[in-house]
């Protein structure tokens, strides 16, 4: 049987803008389906000093998933736990796609959570890279 | 002091009660107090952004927690912040045991209307700390 290394991923706690919600549901995505066996770890907890969860992320490779160019998750990990292999930009990939932000922060429309969907594909295929990266 | 009362939720992405703390937050600064209340990134402000830093400093906050460990109480301090107020989605959870929310990514039912009741209960303390500000 072959047992696939242990992933941590982190999402923006992103609360300034829609980004921040589509960080997050991409996130939750990942852990309810897109690649399940995937650890997430609470920003804010990290953040506040919990030692499990940044001894996670120095143990086992952890992906930031960052709504905007300010990093915050990315800049987290680097800070209290080591450096990235990976990161996800939201706003850079949105940008890249050519695709506008959700309207509201609070409740995604149809669309919006297909563009959460394009977003936890593209979580997903960095959780498979690292995961390769392990194995090899 | 600024005039608006800053409302930071926990965004805790483990549980539906991150969820529904930050559901209740957007439904106060962006339905029911807008202009009176305003929010911020927790995460930003913990990582030292200088202008996430002064408006904590300068503002009245209500922190909101989804669980016991309440980071976002912790964290407004440990930035300088003064927690006027301190709301725990756990005791409205209490108070209403016959719902059970089960979903974190997209609120269900029972956390929409958890949501709705911590949304009033955030609300009525920002008027509340509006009316002492006078």
């Amino acid at each position: 049987m072959n047992i696939k290394p242990k992933v941590g991923v982190i999402s923006c706690s992103g609360e300034c803008c829609s980004l921040g919600t589509l960080s997050r549901v991409a996130t939750r995505m990942i852990l309810e389906g897109v690649r399940p066996g995937t650890v997430t770890l609470c920003l804010p907890l990290f953040l506040a000093g919990d030692s499990g969860e940044r001894e996670f992320a120095q143990r086992f490779p952890t992906i930031p998933v960052d709504g905007c160019h300010k990093q915050c998750a990315k800049k987290a990990i680097e800070k209290y736990s080591g450096p990235t292999a990976v990161d996800v930009d939201v706003e850079v990939l949105l940008g890249e796609w050519g695709a506008e932000p959700p309207a509201s922060r609070r409740v995604l429309g149809e669309d919006d959570i297909k563009l959460a969907e394009r977003v936890a594909m593209e979580i997903a295929k960095r959780i498979d890279w690292v995961q390769s990266e392990q194995d090899a | 002091m600024t005039e608006k009362i800053l409302v930071i939720p926990c965004s805790g992405i483990g549980k539906p009660f991150g969820t529904i703390g930050r559901d209740a937050t957007f439904r106060v600064v962006d339905e029911l107090r807008p202009g009176k209340a305003e929010t911020n990134c927790l995460s930003l402000l913990v990582m030292g952004d200088e202008e996430a830093t002064r408006q904590v400093k300068n503002s009245r906050c209500i922190a909101v927690d989804g669980c016991p460990l309440e980071c976002a109480g912790k964290n407004i301090e440990i930035a300088g912040g003064n927690v006027a107020a301190h709301i725990r989605v756990m005791d409205l959870l209490r108070e209403n045991r016959g719902l059970k929310p089960r979903e974190a990514t997209f609120l269900d039912e029972d956390g929409e209307k958890l949501s709705g009741l911590l949304a009033e209960r955030i609300a009525a303390k920002v008027d509340e700390l509006l009316e002492e500000q006078r």
